[in-house]
């Protein structure tokens, strides 16, 4: 209850609360099973966590936290790659400070610094570039990734690298693409997820047009939601109204910030840059085909993997972790029997308990280590 | 890197780079505008525009009250000062 109370309109949360509750009612009166409704974005799932939104569902709605945080999913094979890249010589390698943690076969990008290797935290690609203007006798490599929120950043950089002529300057490209996945899940027999709440700034740039397919081949309903508590607990509420009314659209929550094309110069800026990588393995998940970015031939000069010669790693997961059920929505986390034993924040060895946007980490550090769901 | 954080565009750095400086709750920095500039228009139009910058780049324009509502939510989520710190300590030399 003491959460409700730092909203923006607590009148207004109880109320959608109170709306949520009867849908759910009327639900419940003709099915038997719990309605569950995927969040995607790891930004949302630390929103639902923060403000114990979980806990105030009614006894038959349910949340499972999806795949859309990049850092959670991040293969163990990439950061080794990244490591190795580190560890030549003249070599600096800048990441986002969450993607340091990360734990890789032989350890993170943390250690590998620890160990020698030039490893510096960025919070822009453009950051990176500016490392390479002021170190000409280095050669500086930016570890990208993320989803279509931040793949027009790095597209951009690499095109003002281009024009400025920055020789020293490469990426090793892991950024990746939700919609791939999201057909992936959806065409597992056994994925019973009946709603999403989709990601509100991966749709900023790309639009709610490419989810239509979830609604006309899945006849799931999907809302595109902002980041507030009362964005989500609307954005619920809506997929509950077309739940009830055994509807599926897509339907834009979060139209303040996302249109519904998009953003035409972030798209255009990846359709330049990038083309889509046939195999692209994902922590938990395993390869979906087609769910990866890499350079276009024509930028392949800025490609890290092509300069350093890098021969991909491919390192199994974690065998006690249960990453995958968790990112699918099989399993709550404290059901992974890895939780809060051998895997917590400060020693995490799955991926989700490493950013404040997986689904373990916020479970950890909202709910413990003893409380089931 | 996914949440974003609002800013207010207050001067024009590079007109041709595209880059701008934004305000982000005190913190200066330099962002790229490319995504969130009208083709055609000069930038000068931009200064004073509120807009969320994801990894130093401007992506979206929105509305003084809900950047002013987005960063007390950033600010009650313990976001903001991670960001903030985030931009101070990049490494750029």
């Amino acid at each position: 209850m003491q959460f409700v109370k730092e909203f923006r309109n607590p009148h207004l949360a109880e109320a959608l609360l109170a709306q949520i509750s009867h849908v759910a009612g009327r639900i419940g009166r003709t099915r038997k099973h719990p309605v569950t409704v995927m969040e995607v974005c790891g930004g949302h799932t630390h929103t639902i966590f923060r403000y114990g939104l979980d806990r105030r569902l009614p006894a038959n709605i349910e949340f499972a936290h999806g795949p859309g945080c990049p850092v959670c999913v991040l293969p163990k094979g990439r950061i080794e790659d990244a490591i190795a890249i580190a560890h030549r010589p003249g070599v600096i390698l800048t990441t986002f400070g969450d993607a340091m943690r990360v734990p890789g076969g032989s350890g993170s990008l943390l250690q590998a610094r620890a160990a020698g290797a030039d490893v510096r935290m960025v919070y822009s690609p453009l950051d990176a570039l500016a490392l390479a203007r002021a170190n000409p006798e280095r050669q500086v490599v930016f570890f990208a990734l993320g989803f279509e929120t931040t793949a027009p950043s790095t597209a951009l950089t690499v095109l003002r690298a281009s024009a400025e002529n920055i020789s020293n300057f490469s990426i090793l490209c892991q950024h990746i693409t939700i919609i791939p996945t999201l057909r992936a899940l959806l065409e597992q027999p056994d994925f019973n997820v009946d709603g999403f709440i989709g990601p509100g700034h991966v749709s900023m740039v790309i639009g709610t047009q490419p989810y239509a397919f979830i609604a006309q081949d899945f006849k799931r309903p999907l809302v595109v939601a902002g980041f507030e508590p009362l964005d989500i607990l609307q954005s619920l509420l809506m997929v509950l109204n077309q739940i009830e009314a055994g509807d599926a659209r897509v339907e834009n929550q979060y139209a303040r910030v996302v249109a519904p094309q998009g953003n035409p110069a972030a798209m255009a800026a990846i359709g330049r840059v990038y083309e889509v990588r046939e195999a692209c393995e994902w922590r938990g998940l395993g390869q979906i085909a087609g769910s990866g970015l890499q350079l276009r031939a024509e930028w392949s000069r800025f490609d890290a993997e092509k300069r350093f010669a890098i021969l991909p790693h491919h390192l199994a997961d974690q065998e006690q972790c249960c990453c995958g059920d968790v990112l699918t929505g099989r399993i709550k986390p404290p059901q992974c029997p890895a939780f809060g034993q051998t895997c917590s924040p400060d020693h995490p060895s799955g991926a989700l308990m490493v950013s404040s946007e997986g689904a373990c980490a916020a479970y950890y550090e909202y709910h413990g280590v003893g409380e089931a769901a | 890197m996914c949440l974003g954080i609002p800013g207010r565009i207050t001067a024009i750095v590079d007109e041709q780079a595209m880059l701008a400086e934004v305000d982000v709750s005190g913190v200066r920095r330099q962002v790229d505008v490319l995504c969130v500039a009208e083709p055609g228009k000069p930038l000068a139009e931009l200064v004073g525009v509120w807009v969320l910058v994801h990894v130093g780049f401007a992506m979206s324009r929105i509305d003084e009250a809900e950047a002013q509502e987005t960063l007390r939510l950033l600010a009650s989520m313990d976001e903001l000062a991670g960001e903030l710190d985030a931009m101070r300590n990049s490494a750029r030399v």
